[in-house]
């Protein structure tokens, strides 16, 4: 087998992956708080304000890299949701789970920051309007996946079940998405991919981007291990760490 | 300074929506630690409960019976 196939088998162990996700972990956070720290000093003080919108949009630089976030962390957990089901992989189904309440978060901050947007820019905090409802649809589906998970017994029957309707749910993604150009919508259109946008306005933008998409995966990384701990329970790995923390915890 | 949090008159806007922003962000960086010690600390009460019965277990039991007789 080729070493990388290899690799990703070894990868789909529970100890080797919570090994390995807890020596990257720091470096994630870290990574993430650095080009958080940089995009928001670019984006507040150094970013000139708007021609037409003066200061107020200061606020795409949370609002749009966490509307980003709502859209790439449904595509992973639907991505390792069929992987979970087709090929029953722990880690997979533990991956979709733990992406579940992460993509919940950025989707509750895209749409309380796209209201708070909204009240100064169109005189409304709220309107039905194509994006902002299939936004909100979004997180039905987010806040759907983790009840069905909660609510069955059997921890991997449960993370099944959720990841099937994770599976389902995927028809909305092209819909938020596309929803501003097959619509005429409130919403103005994609920012990034017009390249009008200057450079100084771009590049804490696409800063922030990245480290949202950092602390994503950090994120998801230290729930995975977390969920990995509670279902391998039984192993002597786990056990050997809990015996250990314990030690820790006594000094 | 008092013109940066001003915000040319959106401060009030801009400012919550950084607020919310970092809210949630810090509760969601929260809740994976406290998962993790709540589960290595049932998993270790358990291995606990597990050798105290095991050790214990013949002493026990004769008490037991002694109580029901």
């Amino acid at each position: 087998m080729h070493p990388f196939v290899l690799w990703f088998h070894k990868l789909g162990s529970p100890p080797y992956f919570h090994r390995l996700a807890g020596r990257f972990l720091p470096w994630l956070y870290a990574l993430a708080l650095l080009a958080g720290a940089m995009g928001l000093y670019g984006g507040l003080v150094i970013a000139p304000a708007d021609y037409q919108q003066g200061d107020a949009f200061r606020m795409i630089y949370v609002h749009v890299p966490c509307a980003y976030m709502s859209l790439f962390a449904y595509a992973l957990m639907a991505a390792n949701s069929f992987v979970a089901l087709v090929w029953r992989i722990k880690l997979s189904e533990t991956l979709a789970m733990a992406s579940a309440p992460i993509g919940a978060a950025f989707t509750f901050i895209a749409l309380v920051t796209g209201s708070l947007w909204g009240k100064p820019m169109w005189g409304t905090w709220w309107t039905w309007d194509a994006r902002l409802t299939s936004e909100l649809v979004l997180l039905f589906l987010y806040l759907g996946v983790i009840g069905l998970h909660h609510a069955i017994e059997d921890a991997r029957q449960a993370a099944r079940a959720a990841a099937f309707l994770a599976l389902i749910g995927i028809v909305n993604l092209p819909i938020v998405h596309y929803s501003v150009l097959w619509w005429n919508t409130l919403h103005q259109g994609q920012t990034l991919a017009t390249a009008k946008i200057s450079p100084s306005m771009a590049w804490p933008l696409l800063s922030m981007i990245f480290a949202t998409q950092v602390y994503f995966f950090a994120s998801l990384l230290a729930r995975a291990r977390a969920t990995l701990l509670a279902l391998e329970a039984g192993k002597d790995w786990v056990r050997q760490i809990a015996l250990t923390q314990k030690v820790d915890a006594h000094g | 300074m008092a013109e940066f949090l001003h915000m040319g008159g959106y401060g009030a806007y801009v400012w919550s929506a950084y607020a919310v922003f970092f809210v949630v962000l810090l509760v969601d960086a929260m809740a994976p630690s406290r998962q993790r010690r709540r589960t290595l600390h049932d998993i270790a009460a358990r291995l606990r409960r597990e050798s105290n019965r095991s050790g214990a277990s013949k002493i026990r039991s004769t008490e037991i019976e002694g109580e029901n007789r």
